[in-house]
C-alpha cells in the first residue's frame, strides 16, 4: 500500500495495538458485523489507516487483494476509513476528535438496550487529544462511570504543546481507570486492555517511539 | 395568543416526555438547556436521557453513538449551540456515519432579542441545507410542531425541528408540501412557518395566490410550480430565517418557466446590534405586515 507516506508514522504507530485488539481482545468477527453483542472498535485517529486495513484483511473482513487498489476512485478503502463502505468498520473518521464522543453514545445506547457486555474501544493519538471535543467526552464518560468504554491513546509524542504530567493523568482526574503500556509489547498491551476496572471507563496509554518530524516532513 | 395556550417548547417537553414513556427506542440528549423541564421523566428513564452538561460537541457525538447503537436520539438546545457551534459534528457524527437523529432547536432567529447576536442563529436552515438528507420543519403553530415531532420520532432519518416563539393564530396541518391558502392571479406569495399571518395581513385585498408550508425541506417544487403555473409567475418567498435561504430551490422549481422571484427574510447584509422586542426585530427585517406589503406591492407593480 503506497501513496500515503506522509502518514506512515500514523500507520506504524498503531500496528501493534490493532493486532492485539483484533487477535486477542475484541469479540469481532467478519460473520457477525451486525451482531448487537459484538465489541465495537472505533478508530478515531482515522488518518494512516494502512495498518487497520491490513489487520481487517488478515482477520477476514476484507479480501487482501482489495488492499492494492486503495484510494482509487472505485475503492472502498480511502485514506480515511468509511463505515458505510468497509465491512466491520464501526465509524467513519478522519477529522480528529469525533471517536470518543461517539463511543460514549454507543456505550450509553448499548446500556439503554440492556446490553452491558459489549465493549467500545476507541483508538486515539496523543496529538488528537488537542481537540477539545475529546475533553468533553473524557469528562462525561468519567462522571457516568462507563465501564464498557475503553480509550487507547497511542502516544508517539506528536502533540505540539505536549501533556505535562502525562496523558494518563488527564483521564485519571476525570474518574477513569488508567494503565500505561509499552505500545510495542503485546503482552503488556493485552494485560492493560483486559484487567478489570469496575465501574469506570478505562484509558490505556500505549507508548511508542517518538514521532520522527524529519521523516514526516 | 392567550395565556393558557402552550408554547412550542411546552408542547415539545410534554410530547417528548410521553414518547420516552411509550417507546424504549427513544433517547434524549441535552446540554443543560431545558434539563430542568425534564426532571421527572429523567427519574423514570435515567438510561435514556443524557445531559452532557454545557458540551455541545459531545451532545451531537453522543447522539450519533446512540443512533449507532440502535436508538432514536433527539438532541435539543438553543439554536446557535445546536446548529452552528457543532456544525461539523452534525455533518460527521450523524450524516457521514449514515445515521439519523431529531434535532430540536429553541430560540429561532431573534426570539431572544435582548440576548443579542450570540443567541441568534438565523442561518440555521441555510447551514443544514448544505448537508444532504435533512428534513427541515419550520412549524408555524405548536400543534404543527407536535405533529412533526410525532412523525419524526417514528422514523430513522435526520430531521430538524425549528421551534419559535413567533406563531400564527391557527395551525395548518395539511402538509407536507405547499398548501394553497388562497387563490389569485397576479402572483404567488409563499409563506414559511410563522410568517403566514403577516403575509395574510400584507396581501389582504391583493389578487394573489398565498401558499403556506411548515416543512421547507424537502422542498415541494411540484407544489410551487403548480401555483406559479396557474397565476402570473411572479413569486415572493417569505422565510423567517436568513433571506434567500430557499432561493435556489425556487429557481430549480421554476427552471422551465419564465418567472420573477423575490426573497424576503432576515437581513444578511448587516448584523443588527439591537435589543428590544421580537416585534421590533420583525419590523427591522421587513417581516411585519407593513414591510411585506410594501415589498409585495413594489414587486408586483
Amino acid at each position: 500500500m503506497t501513496g500515503d507516506e506522509k502518514h506512515d508514522n500514523a500507520a506504524t504507530s498503531t500496528m501493534d495495538v490493532l493486532w492485539v485488539l483484533y487477535d486477542r481482545v475484541l469479540r469481532a468477527h467478519p460473520d457477525r458485523t451486525d451482531d448487537p453483542e459484538r465489541d465495537r472498535f472505533l478508530l478515531s485517529k482515522g488518518h494512516g489507516p494502512m495498518a487497520y486495513y491490513a489487520v481487517l484483511a488478515e482477520k477476514g473482513f476484507l479480501d487482501p487483494d482489495e488492499l492494492g487498489s486503495w484510494a482509487e476512485f472505485e475503492s472502498r478503502l480511502g485514506l480515511h476509513p468509511d463505515r458505510v463502505l468497509v465491512p466491520g468498520v464501526e465509524i467513519g473518521s478522519g477529522s480528529l476528535g469525533h471517536g470518543l464522543p461517539l463511543g460514549v453514545g454507543v456505550v450509553r445506547g448499548l446500556r439503554a438496550r440492556g446490553r452491558t457486555r459489549p465493549r467500545a474501544v476507541v483508538l486515539l493519538g496523543d496529538a488528537e487529544l488537542d481537540e477539545g471535543s475529546n475533553h468533553e467526552a473524557i469528562a462525561v464518560a468519567g462522571r457516568w462511570g462507563l465501564e464498557q468504554l475503553t480509550a487507547v491513546v497511542v502516544d508517539n509524542s506528536s502533540s505540539t504543546h505536549g501533556w505535562p504530567g502525562g496523558i494518563a493523568d488527564r483521564f485519571a482526574r476525570e474518574g477513569w481507570a488508567t494503565r500505561t503500556a509499552d505500545g510495542r509489547d503485546h503482552e503488556d498491551l493485552h494485560r492493560a486492555l483486559t484487567e478489570a476496572h469496575p465501574d469506570r471507563p478505562l484509558a490505556v496509554v500505549a507508548v511508542v517511539e517518538p514521532y520522527d518530524q524529519e521523516e514526516a516532513a | 395568543m392567550t395565556a393558557t395556550e402552550q408554547t412550542m417548547r411546552d408542547v415539545f417537553v410534554h410530547a417528548m416526555s410521553a414518547a420516552l414513556d411509550d417507546d424504549p427506542r427513544i433517547a434524549l440528549v441535552l446540554a443543560d438547556i431545558s434539563a430542568d423541564r425534564f426532571t421527572e421523566v429523567t427519574e423514570r428513564h435515567p438510561d435514556r436521557i443524557h445531559d452532557v452538561g454545557i458540551r455541545e460537541q459531545a451532545m451531537v457525538g453522543v447522539a450519533g453513538g446512540l443512533a449507532l447503537a440502535g436508538l432514536r436520539p433527539v438532541l435539543h438546545t438553543i439554536t446557535p449551540f445546536l446548529v452552528e457551534r457543532p456544525y461539523e459534528q452534525l455533518k460527521l457524527d450523524l450524516g457521514h456515519q449514515g445515521v439519523g437523529a431529531v434535532a430540536v432547536s429553541t430560540g429561532a432567529s431573534y426570539d431572544y432579542p435582548g440576548a443579542g447576536r450570540t443567541h441568534m442563529a438565523p442561518a440555521d436552515v441555510a447551514l443544514l441545507d448544505t448537508l444532504p438528507g435533512w428534513a427541515v420543519h419550520v412549524p408555524g403553530h405548536p400543534d404543527e410542531l407536535r405533529a412533526a415531532l410525532d412523525t419524526a420520532l417514528a422514523g430513522d432519518d435526520r430531521v430538524y425541528l425549528r421551534m419559535s416563539e413567533q406563531v400564527n393564530a391557527e395551525p395548518r396541518l395539511g402538509g407536507p408540501g405547499w398548501q394553497v391558502v388562497r387563490h389569485g392571479t397576479r402572483g404567488v406569495v409563499a409563506a414559511v412557518g410563522p410568517t403566514l399571518d403577516p403575509v395574510l395581513a400584507a396581501t389582504a385585498g391583493l389578487d394573489v395566490t398565498v401558499l403556506y408550508t411548515g416543512e421547507i425541506r424537502p422542498f415541494d417544487a411540484v407544489g410551487l410550480r403548480a401555483a406559479a403555473g396557474s397565476a402570473r409567475p411572479d413569486v415572493v418567498l417569505v422565510e423567517p430565517y436568513l433571506r434567500g435561504t430557499s432561493a435556489h430551490e425556487v429557481q430549480r422549481a421554476l427552471a422551465d418557466l419564465p418567472h420573477r422571484a423575490l426573497s424576503l427574510g432576515v437581513r444578511r447584509d448587516t448584523e443588527l446590534r439591537n435589543y428590544g422586542t421580537a416585534q421590533q426585530h420583525t419590523a427591522a427585517h421587513g417581516l411585519d405586515a407593513a414591510g411585506i406589503a410594501a415589498e409585495v406591492r413594489g414587486f408586483l407593480g
